[in-house]
């Protein structure tokens, strides 16, 4: 009897130590890609590096200012298109959306959310690309909105439903019209928590590579011409980290670690901005 | 227009259409400006199913001349060769399967052991700061783990960890052959890491669904944490959990960039993790720009077909299974 508990008693003990095992088995790559990414991208970091344009193969030194203006863009493309329908498609969800349709653009949505963006790649070469002939950052902005849209999609749909109904009602016995309660007093209670879904969004997109590889297709000068091939920080960082130049490599780490910084904030504010009253997990 | 199409619509019976056309505009909004605002925002919702459907169709289109070109036999042929106009998948099958099922495997223990410390062992104070430290892996963008396994990882397997299993373990034929660093090893160990967090975050939203009376219940017969967990939890959270490995793998095979980087790209069908691999997802985004000829495209487009058709496939179970289990927030296995 006592041999018994024991051995439940160790058996238990040991299964707590295995999880915590997994969970610090798993920061370690974490750790590691963050100190590689500081120490071998700080070095990197110079006024240069951000303002100058690259240099011709064989010759060190320049930027990647038009990676940077690119992904700028690119990332703007993307909220123009993928934010306003996503977050009207998120307000009939929630608001109309108890409904047969609204059961098959969550489904849709949710699938969309799965799909390779590598494929989301190609629909929009096959759709853009070849209708344009040739790469352009307007592609490379579609693709973004469609990776973008279910997330914003779905997360606007999910903070709305936390708006109570005593708000849609107070405003509905003032005889608002309901689609003014639903932009003046749903949304807006809604908006920080979509925010923060469209600021993971957001994140997410800066560092898409797949879909922009012919999309976009990357640029080493600086353009903001909407119809022509535009570079982008994933990209660069892609075709330097491949390249056999170690300068190049030197400007990769350096990029990446700039990229990783800015999802990182994106993240942690996002997750600062959750934890406002009312929208705990 | 809209209207018109709405009041030709046969009340009461119908096809599956108009009765979905009925869902969407017959939700009895009486001021016009709340039923254009209905409409309006009903269109965006479309949107989705939409961009999907076309999606559906446009890479379909897009890959008939290879399929009428080779048919079947697309996915059992070897040979890749553009300037021959001959094309099979098979490698780029083989390689994606065997790397994802492999990081499948490795993840797979990790993340339970992650979703289940988070979710029912960890003081409270520990579950959000941890839960959100396992979900950055998910933010950190496939790229910079492709940097990463490049310049870090590959050197490493290739000086320490695949010598020390040729010297110990190299009468199997996984560990044979000149050890690279870049191949299909640093391949399954990136697709793990990127995994990880998915299945994790998932499965752990799977496992605080679960009604806690089944806690109560299973600590209240005299068993300990472990057994509750395992008696009592996860038996009444295994399909869902099984969906958060669905989704899991789902991710894998459509994972490109980190694999592009350092799974060293040639198209062979090897036993030895020692050699390099090739993915579907690899070969369309090294080849897809620069494919000269239109049939050259299309396979390139068939590819992705498959890969599309396999990942949309595994989403769908895998949302039923997840369903299956509780509310789980949505936007779970995205994180």
């Amino acid at each position: 009897m006592i041999d018994s508990f024991a051995r439940r008693k160790l058996w238990d003990i040991l299964a707590r130590w295995a999880c915590l095992g997994m969970v610090i088995l798993a920061l370690v790559p974490l750790v590691s890609v963050l100190f590689d990414l500081t120490v071998k991208g700080l070095g990197g970091f110079s006024w240069d590096f951000f303002t100058q344009l690259p240099k011709p193969v064989n010759e060190t030194g320049g930027g990647m200012a038009n990676a940077f203006a690119g992904s700028a863009v690119l990332v703007g493309l993307g909220c123009a298109f993928g934010i306003p329908v996503g977050v009207l498609g998120g307000v009939y969800l929630a608001e109309f959306g108890q409904n047969r349709f609204g059961k098959f653009v969550r489904f849709s949505a949710d699938v969309m959310s799965g799909v390779p963006s590598i494929t989301v790649g190609i629909f929009v070469y096959t759709l853009v690309v070849l209708t344009m002939h040739r790469f352009s950052a307007l592609a490379g902005g579609i693709a973004l909105a469609i990776l973008m849209l279910p997330t914003v999609m779905r997360t606007t749909e999910e903070l709305l439903r936390l708006v109570p109904d005593s708000l849609r009602e107070a405003g509905l016995a003032l005889g608002v019209p309901k689609w003014r309660v639903i932009l003046g007093v749903v949304l807006r209670t809604g908006a920080p928590g979509i925010a923060t879904g469209i600021m993971l969004a957001v994140a997410r997109a800066a560092g898409e590579t797949a879909p922009l590889l012919f999309t976009a297709f990357g640029s080493r000068f600086l353009s903001l011409k909407l119809d022509q091939p535009m570079g982008s920080l994933p990209v660069q960082i892609y075709t330097y980290a491949v390249s056999p130049y170690d300068d190049w490599h030197r400007q990769a780490w350096a990029a990446a670690l700039a990229l990783v910084l800015l999802v990182l904030i994106l993240n942690i504010l996002a997750r600062v901005m959750t934890r406002q009253p009312g929208q705990g997990r | 227009m809209q209207s018109k199409f709405a009041m030709s619509v046969p009340q009461g019976r119908g096809s599956w259409l108009s009765r979905l056309w009925r869902a969407f505009a017959g939700t009895g909004e009486v001021n016009p400006a709340d039923r254009i605002f209905l409409w309006v925002t009903g269109l965006f919702a479309g949107t989705a199913i939409l961009v999907l459907g076309a999606m559906t169709l446009q890479v379909f289109r897009a890959s008939l001349p290879s399929i009428r070109q080779f048919g079947w036999r697309f996915l059992i042929g070897k040979d890749w060769d553009p300037v021959l106009d001959a094309f099979g998948a098979l490698p780029y099958i083989y390689g994606t399967v065997v790397s994802s099922l492999l990081a499948l495997a490795l993840a797979v223990p990790i993340a339970l052991g992650i979703a289940i410390y988070l979710a029912e062992l960890a003081p409270t104070w520990l579950r959000r700061p941890l839960g959100f430290t396992v979900e950055l892996l998910a933010a950190i963008p496939s790229v910079i783990y492709g940097l990463w396994g490049i310049f870090v990882l590959a050197p490493w397997l290739r000086d320490s960890v695949q010598p020390f299993l040729a010297a110990r373990l190299g009468f199997l034929p996984f560990f044979q052959g000149t050890p690279r660093g870049l191949g299909l090893m640093a391949g399954v160990l990136i697709l793990a890491i990127m995994i990880l967090p998915t299945i994790a975050s998932v499965s752990r939203d799977v496992l605080e669904a679960v009604p806690s009376t089944l806690r109560e219940g299973a600590l209240a017969l005299g068993s300990t944490r472990w057994e509750m967990v395992r008696k009592a939890v996860l038996p009444s959270a295994s399909s869902g959990i099984l969906g958060a490995v669905i989704l899991g793998l789902g991710r894998a095979l459509g994972e490109t960039m980190a694999v592009t980087m350092v799974i060293g790209n040639r198209a062979e069908i090897s036993f030895s993790l020692f050699d390099p691999s090739y993915t579907l997802a690899s070969v369309i985004a090294n080849e897809y720009a620069e494919a000269s000829s239109d049939l050259y495209l299309s396979a390139l487009t068939e590819l992705g077909l498959i890969l599309f058709g396999v990942t949309v496939l595994l989403n769908i179970i895998a949302r039923l299974l997840i369903w299956r289990v509780g509310r789980v927030p949505s936007g779970a296995g995205r994180s």
